[in-house]
């Protein structure tokens, strides 16, 4: 056919722009991963594939020290969150709404409201007192810290999951004679574990990537993998860099991808 | 309500608080609770080497606009501090603005595939939403340094003499906070698209309307919602933005993101910093405030 059809939702120039964004979200972060396999010391200039900032990398001691105190941090402050967010996710979806839930909410939600530079400046004065009256300098602030601001992206996959569930089944395991425990736990968990699984992976994605909050919060020498990329991006740049960021991104899309086929409706 | 049923109510809103307990108790601590001790600080007396001494004082909030001149004690305007504020909004804006000529096509592109493909084009916008924003950002700062990709390109073709010296200017963060923000305007704006009736634009060709009244009269004002909650996605974190000024616009061309940060570093005033992050907080409350009124009003006509 010579023209095109007319359809009522094509507007020009519209299809080239969304092509053209898709390219510039894209494109950026390839070059980053493409770099990081160059064998030359260049970020522009192409001088052959190697592997050697990736073994740079990984024979960096502090590379590997800020990798262990981020896992930690991340699975610690997930793990915690997740549990917590379990709770008040039953406690708001599974029964009648009660007096002071919005305010629950509110609380839940304050943390993806506040801009985080806020959030990381009012830590900083409070541990810092904390800091001076106890003399506590370990990783249990930014475990504390982090665990907060996870508590809202783990709440929410977890909510979902529970608001799409269907109720008549622990009132079947009620009717059973089932004890409220062991309804909970052999109907209610395991229904809702998905959501429980996606929640704990937002949270881990979250504290895993965040940078303000850890630099304002951690005492010396107690950098997280963001904190040392941050704090070299400020010197000469090298592939090395490239390389870490290469291997924290596959590490976030494998997570996001595991989330999406979790939280994935079956249609 | 017999007395039993209103028993067994009261221990249901019981065991609700007992399960909420642990998460409430962890933000009151971990968030929500340093932020009345900030405001505090920001009505106390810098400390010489950082921290506070515990002497009232208003000047931090005198200070976020006035300076006091040395010699005669006279308050000037401190123009420092407002080209921070005005570069602040100004580029929160505008990447607000071009992030929505941007987002509304690709959002349209996506909101018009065929069924079976848009999650696919959703997850292609959500990917990059959630990876790390630091990364993101240095890949952009890669691509426009002065030695970076586009440079040595740009060069090669012979199209500039000299490398442009885009990095650590205005320009520079802007590009970056709409590369990293766009994801935020097109998704709710996606939402909006999806929920439209094409039906709406059939009609409206029917009757002889052009794509340009189409667009204006009838898309415009049936997604608006979607362009509040993007536009207010974007500007909330941009206004906040402390990672993407500090790596794309190098330590002259502040935000009130770094500018906060000064104080507790070089600047060594910490209620001036507090009091700085109580008045962002508020700006941030308020745009807040004015789209859940926003998105109740459309509600309630919906």
């Amino acid at each position: 056919m010579a023209r095109s059809v007319f359809t009522v939702t094509r507007l020009p120039g519209f299809n080239g722009v969304a092509i053209a964004v898709f390219v510039a979200l894209y494109a950026p972060i390839a070059m980053l991963v493409v770099y990081s396999f160059n064998a030359g010391d260049s970020i522009a200039i192409w001088e052959g594939t190697s592997l050697r900032w990736y073994e740079r990398a990984w024979a960096n001691a502090q590379v590997k020290d800020a990798t262990f105190r981020s896992l930690i941090i991340a699975t610690t402050a997930a793990s915690v969150a997740t549990i917590a967010a379990t709770m008040v996710a039953l406690a708001t979806t599974r029964k009648k709404p009660f007096r002071g839930q919005t305010a629950v909410y509110v609380a839940i939600n304050q943390p993806l409201m506040v801009p985080e530079i806020v959030t990381a400046v009012a830590l900083l004065i409070f541990f810092a007192t904390i800091k001076v009256a106890t003399g506590y300098q370990g990783l249990g602030y930014l475990i504390l810290a982090h665990t907060a601001f996870c508590i809202p992206f783990a709440y929410l996959p977890i909510r979902a999951r529970l608001e799409g569930m269907d109720m008549t089944l622990e009132t079947a395991a009620a009717d059973l004679y089932a004890t409220r425990w062991r309804a909970f736990r052999h109907v209610t968990l395991p229904l809702m574990a998905p959501g429980i699984l996606a929640g704990f992976m937002l949270a881990f994605v979250t504290s895993l990537d965040d940078v303000v909050i850890t630099l304002f919060v951690k005492s010396a020498g107690q950098d997280t993998l963001p904190t040392y990329l941050l704090g070299q991006i400020r010197r000469q740049v090298t592939g090395e860099v490239n390389a870490i960021s290469t291997v924290l991104l596959c590490l976030t899309v494998v997570l996001l991808t595991t989330f999406f086929l979790l939280t994935r409706k079956k249609s | 309500m017999s007395l039993a049923e209103a028993r067994r109510e009261r221990e249901q809103v019981r065991r609700s608080w007992l399960l909420s307990l642990p998460a409430l108790l962890l933000l009151a601590v971990g968030a929500i609770g340093p932020l009345f001790i900030m405001l505090v600080y920001s009505f106390l007396t810098p400390g010489r080497y950082g921290n506070v001494e515990w002497v009232f004082s208003t000047d931090a909030w005198r200070g976020i606009l006035f300076t006091k001149d040395i010699f005669d004690e006279t308050l000037k305007l401190a123009d420092a501090h407002l080209t921070i504020f005005w570069r602040s909004v100004k580029l929160s804006f505008l990447t607000t603005v071009f992030a929505f000529v941007v987002g509304f096509p690709t959002a349209w592109f996506i909101a018009t595939r065929p069924a079976r493909w848009r999650p696919f084009w959703l997850f292609l916008i959500t990917i990059p939403f959630w990876t790390n924003l630091l990364i993101r950002t240095f890949a952009i700062n890669q691509i426009i340094r002065t030695e970076g990709l586009l440079n040595t390109i740009l060069l090669k073709l012979g199209l500039i003499s000299t490398p442009l010296n885009l990095i650590y200017t205005d320009t520079a963060v802007f590009i970056g906070m709409t590369y990293v923000y766009l994801p935020l305007m097109v998704l709710p704006l996606y939402a909006s698209i999806d929920r439209f009736d094409h039906r709406l634009l059939e009609a409206a060709y029917d009757l002889y309307a052009s794509r340009m009244a189409v667009l204006r009269r009838i898309i415009f004002p049936i997604v608006k919602p979607g362009i509040v909650a993007g536009s207010i996605l974007v500007f909330i974190p941009s206004l906040g933005a402390y990672v993407t000024p500090r790596i794309l616009g190098g330590g002259r061309n502040m935000m009130i993101g770094n500018f906060i940060e000064l104080q507790f570093g070089q600047g060594r005033n910490w209620p001036l910093g507090a009091a700085l992050s109580v008045v962002l907080l508020l700006v941030v409350t308020a745009a807040l405030l004015v789209y859940v009124k926003f998105a109740n009003r459309e509600n309630g006509h919906g």
